[in-house]
C-alpha cells in the first residue's frame, strides 16, 4: 500500500530544479516551505500556469507569485500500469491527478492522487494539496478531502 | 470563400512506402529508409526523382533536408519547409506546407516525407532517463506522467465523463483497425485478427487505453510527391487533389503542465470549420476518413469537431459497423492505421487516403471521391487534408 511507503512514488524519477533563467524559482522555494503558489500578473491580476515571462492576457512582463489555498477538485485522472520510466517498475498501477484550482481562475495542476492505486474517484471530487518533501525540494501531491 | 486558397492547384501524385516493420526489425539505417521510401514515390508518379525539388517534413524528423537532396542528387532545392512539433500533428500539415510551396512557385516538385526508425533511436512509449529535469516537465515527470499515452488518456477520461461515454467506441476503433489490417499486405498486423476476446483481456498501458488501443512501434519510411495541377496531369496514377489543408491550434492549447484551455478538445475546432469553408463542402460529403489514432479514444473526439457526429452521439455514431469498409456510415481507417498498419507517424494515413481516391485501397470504399485525413489528435499543432479524385 502506498501508505507504507516513505514516497508516493520510488526513488529514481528525475528531481524537480527549478530554471536556471529564473522563472519559476519562486514556485520551488515555497513548496520548500510547503507553500503552494501559482504565477499571477501585477498588471491585470490573471493567473497563469505554466510559468512564462509574459503575461498571456495583457502582455504585462511584471509578474508575480500568489500563493493560494491548496484546495482543488479532480480535473481528470487516470491510472497507469505500464512502467513508463525505469524506476517505475512494480509502482505500477499509480495514479496522476489533473487538479483545478477554483482560487486561481482554475489553472491546473499535476501531482499523485496519494491513497489507494486501485480507487476509483469521483470526477470534480475535491481535493486539497499536501507536500512530499524528497531532501532539498518538495512535490505538492493531492489528497481527497 | 477566401481568395486565397489551395484548392485544386495541387495534386499528390506519387505514394512511396518501404516494407513496414516492428520496431527493430528494420536491418538498414532510418536514413536510407528514407531514401528508399523517396524513390518509390517518384517512380510512382512517374518522374525522376532528381526532378524533385521541395522536401517537406514534420515531426522533427531526423533525416535533414539538406542531407536528402545531396545524398538522392537533386538538382536543385527550391524549399525546404519543417513542421514545429514533434508529434504526428503535423502530418497533413506538411502536406499543406508542400502544397503553399507549389503554389507559391517556389518548386515544382515537393516530397513528403517521414522516416523512423524507433528501434535504432528512442522510444515515444519510454521516458529519457535524467538525474534532475527542470521546465514544464519538472511538474509532470516526478509524478510518473511521461509519454502520450497518459496526456491523451487524461484528455480522454475527461471527454467521456463529460459525455457519458463508455469506452465502447474505443474497442470499435481498435477492432477496426486490426479488420482493415487483414485485408492490407503492407500491414504490420496482416495475418493477426484481433477478436474482441482479445482486446477485452490484453493488458491496461493506461486506463482507459488497453494494449491494442495503443499505436505499435514501428521502423519504417512513408513519402508522397505533389505537383501543382498542370503537371499532374500527365501522371502516371489518377491524381488525388488537395481539396483543402489547414493546420494550427485553437486559443492556448500550448499551455503546458496540463493547461491546455479547451483540455478534452482534439484541438480541432477551429480548423475543422476552415477546412470545410477551403473545401466548399461539409463531413456530409466525406467518403472516408483516416483519423489519427496514437491511442483509440481520440478518434472520437477528432470525428465530433469535424462534424461527423455530435458529442453526444458518440456512442451510437462510433460504432465498429459504422467505421469500416465498405459499407460503414463512414470507413475510418481503411488501411488498418497506426494500431496495425504501421505508425509511420500518421503519414500512412495521408497514403491511404490517395488510395481511397484512386480506388487502389485494399478496403476500398466503393467510388470513394473525398477522403479526409486529420492528424494528431490533442497535441499541438494538429492538421488536417481532404483530397479528392476530379
Amino acid at each position: 500500500m502506498a501508505d507504507d511507503r516513505k514516497y508516493y512514488l520510488p526513488e529514481g524519477l528525475p528531481t524537480p530544479r527549478a530554471q536556471r533563467n529564473g522563472l519559476d524559482r519562486e514556485y520551488w522555494e515555497a513548496a520548500k516551505r510547503h507553500e503552494l503558489v501559482v504565477q499571477r500578473c501585477k498588471g491585470c491580476g490573471v493567473f497563469q500556469w505554466g510559468p512564462e515571462p509574459i503575461c498571456h492576457k495583457c502582455h504585462s512582463f511584471d509578474l508575480g507569485w500568489q500563493q493560494v489555498s491548496g484546495r482543488g477538485r479532480l480535473f481528470s485522472w487516470v491510472r497507469t500500469w505500464n512502467p513508463v520510466h525505469p524506476a517505475l517498475r512494480g509502482a505500477c498501477p499509480y495514479i496522476v491527478a489533473v487538479v483545478t484550482l477554483p482560487d486561481a481562475d482554475n489553472i491546473r495542476m499535476v501531482g499523485n492522487l496519494l491513497g489507494d492505486p486501485n480507487q476509483n474517484p469521483s470526477f470534480d471530487a475535491e481535493v486539497e494539496a499536501v507536500f512530499e518533501d524528497h531532501g532539498d525540494v518538495a512535490l505538492v501531491q493531492w489528497k481527497l478531502r | 470563400m477566401s481568395e486565397y486558397s489551395i484548392k485544386d492547384k495541387v495534386a499528390i501524385v506519387g505514394v512511396g512506402e518501404t516494407t513496414y516493420y516492428k520496431r527493430g526489425q528494420a536491418s538498414v539505417s532510418e536514413f536510407r529508409l528514407a531514401c528508399e521510401a523517396i524513390i518509390k514515390a517518384a517512380d510512382d508518379a512517374g518522374i525522376d526523382v532528381r526532378d524533385i525539388d521541395g522536401i517537406s517534413g514534420y515531426a522533427n524528423d531526423r533525416n535533414e533536408a539538406s542531407r536528402l537532396a545531396t545524398a538522392l542528387g537533386l538538382k536543385q532545392l527550391g524549399f525546404a519547409g519543417m513542421v514545429w512539433g514533434g508529434g504526428g500533428g503535423g502530418g497533413s500539415a506538411a502536406v499543406g506546407n508542400a502544397a503553399a510551396a507549389l503554389v507559391a512557385g517556389f518548386a515544382k516538385y515537393v516530397v513528403v516525407f517521414r522516416a523512423l526508425a524507433q528501434g535504432q533511436f528512442g522510444r515515444f512509449g519510454q521516458a529519457p532517463v535524467s538525474k534532475d529535469i527542470s521546465g514544464p516537465g519538472a511538474y509532470t515527470a516526478p509524478y510518473g506522467l511521461y509519454v502520450p499515452a497518459q496526456w491523451v488518456a487524461l484528455r480522454t477520461r475527461r471527454f467521456m465523463h463529460q459525455y457519458n461515454i463508455n469506452t465502447e467506441p474505443l474497442a470499435a476503433v481498435a477492432m477496426a483497425d486490426y479488420y482493415h489490417a487483414q485485408f492490407n499486405p503492407r500491414a504490420v498486423m496482416y495475418g493477426h485478427p484481433l477478436t474482441r476476446e482479445q482486446y477485452d483481456k490484453s493488458r491496461w498501458i493506461v486506463e482507459p487505453f488497453h494494449l491494442y488501443d495503443c499505436c505499435m512501434e514501428n521502423d519504417g519510411s512513408a513519402a508522397l510527391i505533389l505537383t501543382t495541377a498542370d503537371r499532374a496531369r500527365d501522371s502516371r496514377k489518377k491524381p488525388a487533389y488537395v481539396m483543402a489543408a489547414a493546420q494550427g491550434s485553437d486559443y492556448r492549447q500550448g499551455a503546458t503542465i496540463e493547461n491546455a484551455f479547451d483540455y478534452s478538445s482534439s484541438n480541432f475546432k477551429t480548423l475543422a470549420p476552415r477546412l470545410f469553408e477551403m473545401a466548399g463542402i461539409t463531413a456530409k460529403n466525406v467518403d472516408c476518413a483516416q483519423i489519427y489514432e496514437h491511442f483509440s479514444g481520440a478518434v472520437m473526439v477528432s470525428l465530433a469537431e469535424h462534424g461527423f457526429c455530435k458529442p453526444e452521439e458518440v456512442m451510437d455514431f462510433v460504432t465498429f459497423e459504422n467505421i469500416t469498409a465498405p459499407h460503414g456510415k463512414l470507413p475510418v481507417n481503411t488501411s488498418g492505421g497506426n494500431i496495425a498498419e504501421c505508425y509511420m507517424h500518421g503519414l500512412e494515413l495521408v497514403a491511404e487516403a490517395v488510395r481511397q481516391v484512386r480506388g487502389e485501397s485494399t478496403c476500398q470504399v466503393p467510388d470513394c471521391k473525398i477522403s479526409l485525413v486529420a492528424s494528431g489528435p490533442m497535441v499541438t499543432p494538429v492538421s488536417d487534408l481532404i483530397v479528392h479524385s476530379i
